[in-house]
């Protein structure tokens, strides 16, 4: 999967899951800070990422996601894998 | 969310094979829930609690698993998951004692009553809810006991684990409010189970006696506080501790 489908697909995500506004998400964007995501929302988009994509996230990964893009990257990473 | 009145729902309840864990798993598969009745050591007991549960019209299955050991709690929700689906309900009610006077107590004796009793509370919740939190409800239900809010001598292993229960249950009710899942406990006092029949006639009789409504608990008794706990009924109580112990500790 190329890391443009990935991004679309996470921002469809995002906007399905937890219920952003589409137009809100970039790549740079940080989740608690700029999207408003608590932290167990981020636990949650990572729970929708390990089903949707099919890939492993261990914690000590996923506390190091904190943007989009940093969320989008680890993806790409372990599909590559 | 609200839930829908009376719809089935997939409960798990950990040491649901004898005592209070098996009125529970009855009551809520009298309710039309699905139950999977987890176990450790005594498989009779468990399959004898989910034919009963079967002869009543109920569904169930039986699970043997340690549940204060991380991989057989994984392998028990994946077992439950396959066979019935996501875990909707769950009651923490696996325990044991190992009482002792402290100046007595070994180390042993303090660490089995902590996995068992505490520890499992933690894995289970944290291994079912995932699933609660992708389906944006669920309830979680976890068995205390009298002597975690008022203490007694002999006990401070129990009783520090079951007041660590409390804790737990007012912690993650917080954490998890705002995905409509509920965290509450129910403290048992004197339940005739086997766990209170260890203790004797003589000390069963002697807590009659400081009991309000003068008798020991029946565990069918305990399972309708966690029934409605389950309920929709309850769907505006959460990190709450009902006591149900005859009035022993007022």
């Amino acid at each position: 999967m190329d890391r443009a489908t990935i991004e679309s697909k996470l921002v469809d995500l995002l906007v399905d899951e937890l219920g952003l506004e589409r137009d809100d998400i970039s790549m740079e964007a940080r989740f608690e800070e700029d999207l408003d995501v608590d932290s167990l929302g981020v636990v949650e988009l990572l729970m929708a990422l390990e089903d949707n994509f099919d890939v492993k996230i261990p914690d000590e990964e996923a506390e190091k996601i904190t943007t989009v893009g940093e969320a989008a990257e680890l993806v790409s990473q372990k599909l590559n894998a | 969310m609200m839930a829908e009145e009376g719809k089935s729902r997939v409960a798990l309840v950990t040491g649901g094979s004898r005592g209070i864990g098996r009125a529970v798993a009855e009551l809520l598969a009298a309710q039309g829930h699905q139950v999977a009745i987890n176990y450790v050591s005594n498989e009779e007991a468990a399959n004898e609690a989910v034919a009963s549960i079967e002869a009543a019209g109920g569904a169930a299955i039986a699970i043997k698993a340690d549940v204060g050991d991380e991989d057989a709690v994984a392998a028990m929700m994946t077992q439950v998951q396959e066979q019935l689906g996501p875990v909707e309900i769950l009651v923490n009610n696996a325990g044991i004692t190992r009482d002792d006077l402290l100046m007595r107590m070994k180390p042993d004796a303090w660490d089995t009553v902590m996995q068992t009793n505490l520890k499992s509370v933690y894995l289970c919740s944290k291994a079912a809810l995932r699933g609660m939190l992708r389906a944006r409800w669920g309830r979680i239900i976890n068995v205390s006991s009298i002597a975690g809010v008022a203490g007694n001598a002999g006990q401070a292993n129990y009783a520090a684990a079951k007041a660590g229960v409390i804790g737990f249950t007012m912690s993650l009710a917080k954490e998890i409010g705002s995905r409509g899942i509920t965290v509450n406990a129910v403290a048992p006092g004197f339940i005739e189970t086997d766990m209170t029949a260890a203790l004797g006639n003589d000390a069963a009789a002697a807590a009659a006696d400081q009991i309000t409504l003068g008798r020991l608990g029946r565990p069918e008794e305990v399972a309708s506080a966690v029934g409605y706990l389950a309920s929709a009924e309850a769907s505006y109580i959460t990190g709450q501790t009902i006591v149900v112990d005859g009035g022993l500790a007022i």
